[in-house]
């Protein structure tokens, strides 16, 4: 790492700014904004999207590649138990625990 | 302009709704938070600079995109433009959060907006579905956003915490990151009501797998964008909207679970 201290600490400051400017984007300004109706039915996709965009790849996908057999793949049989909990028991928390519980006895105990 | 008394904040009980609301997911954001922390470390950051860029970027998917580039020593502007392509799914979901905030002033909008994550954003839309019309304070909004954001940063910050400091004791390769995976699936489960969420779902994450080699996460706007598209195509009920409905009836997805 040859970054001074300078440097870095301008490079944050950046960054902040660019945290709270994107997350702030369209109420930063008090002038009237008119979404067209359509958008705003639109949006209403976007939360889920957000979630399945980031959930199927991590999922099905290793180094930018689609898994080819996902069933040789801990991580399948995770996701497949917490959809069974999920389904089961409709808890978040349980649904973290046993995937991870599925995916830690592949990985440790048979060294997937 | 509404103004956003501390002590009333606390003690209102939709305040605590958020932060219940947020109890499940926690384990997944501190497991996320904890493998930022050491990828951060380990990716050849010194654990002052990651503390430092813990506590003021605080956007975890954007650390991680630009710490490799900070160690090779790239340009600040190529650091500065990777981090908001990054992050421009939030530009999205800010016009979504527009009716929520307007009321407060620009200052608390601007911090609103600094704690104002991906989960925060999908479960206040889940719970607060209606935005108010314009003039109206409904009660309750703005203190369950507030526990919202509080069980955020908390079960953020702590874990990255540890992860920067025992960064080398912190075993990654169990793949304790999938936690957060697994929450995510959960939340995406919990938000399939019907025919149309379900289809637009399957469409965001086949379309994030089809464009992921795109630069800076952009993979997830062009998702969003998809799924967009596919849900107006059946809420419009078009034609294409009517024949899409009525395949999806055919092959027996007349009711969803959930």
């Amino acid at each position: 790492m040859n970054m001074g201290a300078g440097e870095f600490l301008l490079t944050i400051a950046g960054l902040t700014a660019i945290t709270v400017v994107t997350r702030s984007f369209f109420f930063l300004s008090e002038r009237e904004l008119v979404l067209p109706d359509w958008v705003k039915r639109g949006l209403r996709y976007a939360p889920l999207a957000a979630l399945a965009a980031v959930v199927v790849p991590e999922i099905l996908m290793s180094h930018g590649r689609l898994v080819a057999e996902p069933w040789f793949d801990a991580r399948f049989h995770a996701a497949a138990a917490a959809t069974a909990y999920y389904f089961w028991r409709r808890g978040i928390l349980g649904t973290i625990l046993t995937g991870m519980a599925v995916l830690l006895a592949l990985r440790l105990g048979l060294g997937w | 302009m509404s103004s956003l008394s501390l002590r009333t904040t606390l003690a209102h009980p939709a305040y605590r709704a958020g932060l219940r609301d947020m109890a499940g997911v926690s384990l997944g954001i501190a497991a996320w938070g904890l493998v930022t922390g050491v990828a951060m470390v380990k990716g050849g950051l010194p654990v002052w600079m990651a503390l430092a860029m813990t506590f003021t970027v605080f956007a975890g998917s954007a650390q991680l995109a630009v710490v490799p580039l900070m160690v090779l020593g790239a340009p600040m502007w190529v650091v500065w433009a990777t981090a908001f392509c990054v992050n421009l799914r939030f530009v999205i979901f800010s016009a979504q959060w527009r009716p929520y905030f307007m009321r407060f002033p620009l200052r608390l909008r601007l911090a609103f907006g600094y704690l104002a994550g991906d989960i925060n954003y999908v479960l206040f839309m889940k719970r607060h579905a209606e935005p108010p019309a314009a003039g109206e304070a409904p009660e309750g909004q703005i203190e369950y956003f507030c526990g919202s954001v509080t069980a955020n940063y908390l079960a953020w910050q702590l874990p990255s915490l540890i992860g920067i400091v025992l960064a080398n004791a912190v075993p990654t390769h169990w793949g304790l990151g999938f936690a957060g995976t697994l929450a995510l699936l959960g939340l995406t489960y919990a938000l399939v009501s019907d025919r149309a969420t379900l289809l637009a779902a399957v469409v965001a994450g086949a379309a994030a797998v089809a464009a992921f080699a795109l630069p800076f996460k952009l993979y997830i706007v062009v998702a969003i964008a998809a799924a967009v598209c596919v849900g107006l195509l059946i809420d419009g009920g078009g034609d294409a909207g009517r024949r899409l409905k009525r395949e999806l009836g055919r092959l027996g997805f007349t009711r969803c679970p959930a």
